[in-house]
């Protein structure tokens, strides 16, 4: 069991290869700089994709489309809610979270009480809170208070704070799935259901849980980025959908449910970003910024396949 | 079995019949050929995005890219097509085959398709912005002339919907390789037994949603008169929705290619619907997804009912 064998190593490796390859061409300048974004905007990737990785382990057909929307409704309404006045920071945080796990309440419901797959009973959803943030944001900006927006772009220990939160998190749902029972339970659900639910384990209980976690975690995204950008947008959680999928799927998670990856999802969250760097200081215009990151993605797939048929 | 069949298709011709019947009960003037056409217009490229995702759903995969595929056919259509016609042909015959490949190595090399078409959806999207930097490009005149043509008697998207419906149920539920291919996914391991080559098939199947992607493109740009590169980004969704909508599942090949087309009329009509009400356009996109749990519940008490019964 060498390191290279751990499936998380990969987005690090690619990482922290697009990481040289950026800094090759400045020849070190901006070093630190670049670290320091990629861990900021990381983050959000990070915190959605971890989520994301926690729906996709339950197995096929698992996946959770609402995150978008989720974000975008939690932070619309948690701005609203604090409306720029100092001292409301934890109160916007525990609106954002209500809502979340409100939208994850929502959707769960769905797939159980209406036995939804649960891509249709999202995606259905995420419609409906697409029209709920449209209706309450109608046209209005309204800034984050002072001290969430300096606590949002400030640092800690040379490390964005959107970072730490980030790593908490990260380190917490390791310890639940590798040390708690319910880590347990969401493994082995993933692996086998039916197993799972003849073997005793709660296999609804632990994925009505699933999906309240995700819809929290996207609703914590949302107030972070929102504080982070100086506002909430209709449009700030789109490019979300594509790229918490995308970092889970690179970090070395199994599509087909019951192994998580929460170190990989970070490496990954930093690589997409980095990649984007990278072919911005290269030059590249948007369509090859594109179409390369696409090709990579597909790459790492591939890579990754292969090298499970050979073991 | 066959009434089970025929069940299948209640469900979604009830829905958009009801649906129909309401906006027609708050606008009597929609039920007349033009208001008629007005109402479906945009549902043709909607409808033919929906066959192109059923068919990838038809042999158990799932596909994130046809929203920027389409938005990609679009902008071809909308400038190499119209400037150099032989070249804009290659072109769109290209994205065909890449289709096809597309369907060969997730079956060769056993990748999830979520994520290979995910990884395609970006690929797409850049040669999209590739061909069409910044929002613009013309309709050729015959696909303008095609999407504008007033037929006799039976509004034009209407004709579409039906012609659209009726080809795509002779190609899979009344032929041979239809059923084969449906059965692959059924069955994959029977098929392959069976002595069919299932990679072959695949690529058969990821060929036809490529063209009926190409085809949405060309009607979505008929019907504009000009591109961008993320014009079709949200058929991605609406296309599985329109699937789901018209009694298909995501798994066994049961699909149902006349329901994918009744499913696109509903999500399109839903949104005239919802203005008809006078409701504030903010719910547009909410009304969709209302509409769409609506059906979806009704589809679970009939599927009791049919059990107990």
């Amino acid at each position: 069991m060498s390191v290279l064998s751990k499936p998380w190593i990969w987005a690090w490796l690619a990482a922290l290869v697009t990481f040289a390859a950026t800094i090759g061409l400045t020849s070190g300048r901006g070093t630190g700089e670049l670290a320091y974004a990629a861990l900021s905007f990381g983050a959000f990737a990070a915190i959605v994709g971890m989520g994301q990785m926690l729906v996709i382990t339950l197995g096929p057909g698992n996946v959770d489309l609402s995150i978008p929307a989720v974000m975008t409704l939690s932070a619309t309404l948690a701005l609203k809610a604090m409306g720029s006045e100092p001292g409301t920071a934890l109160m916007g945080l525990g609106v954002a979270l209500a809502v979340g796990i409100g939208a994850g309440i929502a959707n769960y419901a769905l797939i159980f009480l209406l036995r939804l797959p649960p891509i249709i009973a999202t995606l259905a959803a995420s419609l409906v809170y697409q029209s709920l943030a449209i209706w309450s944001n109608r046209g209005l900006r309204i800034r984050p208070p002072e001290g969430l927006a300096d606590f949002a772009t400030g640092r800690m220990l040379g490390l964005p704070n959107v970072a730490w939160v980030g790593l908490v998190i990260a380190v917490v749902l390791w310890a639940v799935l590798e040390r708690s029972i319910w880590g347990r339970w969401l493994l082995a659900s993933g692996q086998n259901m039916r197993a799972a639910r003849l073997a005793g384990i709660p296999v609804e209980l632990v994925r009505a849980t699933t999906y309240l976690v995700v819809a929290a975690l996207a609703g914590l995204a949302g107030y972070l980025l929102a504080s982070f950008s100086g506002g909430a947008a209709l449009n700030m959680g789109a490019e979300y959908l594509l790229t918490s999928i995308a970092v889970v799927v690179i970090g070395g998670t199994s599509i087909a449910g019951g192994y998580s990856n929460v170190p990989g999802v970070w490496g990954a969250a930093l690589f997409m970003f980095l990649v984007v760097s990278m072919l911005n200081s290269y030059g590249a215009g948007a369509g090859v910024r594109s179409v390369l990151t696409g090709a990579i993605i597909i790459g790492i797939v591939i890579a990754a396949s292969t090298r499970r048929l050979r073991t | 079995m066959n009434v089970i069949a025929r069940h299948r298709i209640i469900l979604p011709v009830v829905s958009l019949a009801v649906l129909l019947a309401a906006t027609f009960w708050l606008q009597p003037r929609a039920m007349s050929y033009f208001g008629l056409n007005l109402l479906f217009n945009l549902a043709v490229p909607i409808a033919l995005a929906t066959i192109a995702q059923m068919l990838i759903i038809m042999v158990n995969d799932i596909d994130l890219s046809v929203g920027a595929f389409v938005s990609l056919a679009a902008c071809v259509t909308a400038t190499i097509l119209n400037d150099t016609p032989a070249l804009g042909v290659l072109v769109l015959a290209l994205m065909v085959a890449g289709y096809a490949a597309m369907g060969v190595v997730i079956h060769r090399l056993e990748l999830p398709a979520i994520v290979v078409t995910l990884g395609m959806s970006f690929i797409w999207g850049g040669l999209a912005l590739f061909v069409l930097p910044s929002p613009g490009g013309t309709s050729p005149g015959w696909l303008r002339t095609l999407m504008t043509v007033k037929p006799p008697l039976i509004p034009a998207a209407v004709l579409a919907a039906l012609l659209i419906g009726g080809i795509t149920h002779l190609m899979i539920m009344r032929s041979g390789l239809g059923t084969v291919l449906r059965g692959v996914g059924g069955n994959t391991r029977s098929v392959a037994r069976a002595g069919w080559s299932v990679t072959r098939l695949k690529a058969l199947a990821y060929g036809l949603a490529g063209f009926f992607g190409v085809l949405s493109g060309m009607a979505l740009v008929g019907l504009t008169t000009s591109a961008d590169a993320n014009i079709a980004l949200r058929y991605t969704l609406l296309s599985i929705a329109g699937v789901i909508l018209g009694g298909g599942e995501f798994t066994g090949g049961k699909i149902s290619p006349v329901g994918a087309v009744i499913g696109a009329l509903t999500l399109t009509l839903a949104a005239s619907f919802l203005s008809f009400l006078r409701l504030s356009p903010d719910w547009q996109i909410g009304a969709q997804g209302a509409i769409l749990i609506l059906v979806l519940t009704a589809r679970l008490l009939f599927n009791r009912k049919g059990v107990a019964a």
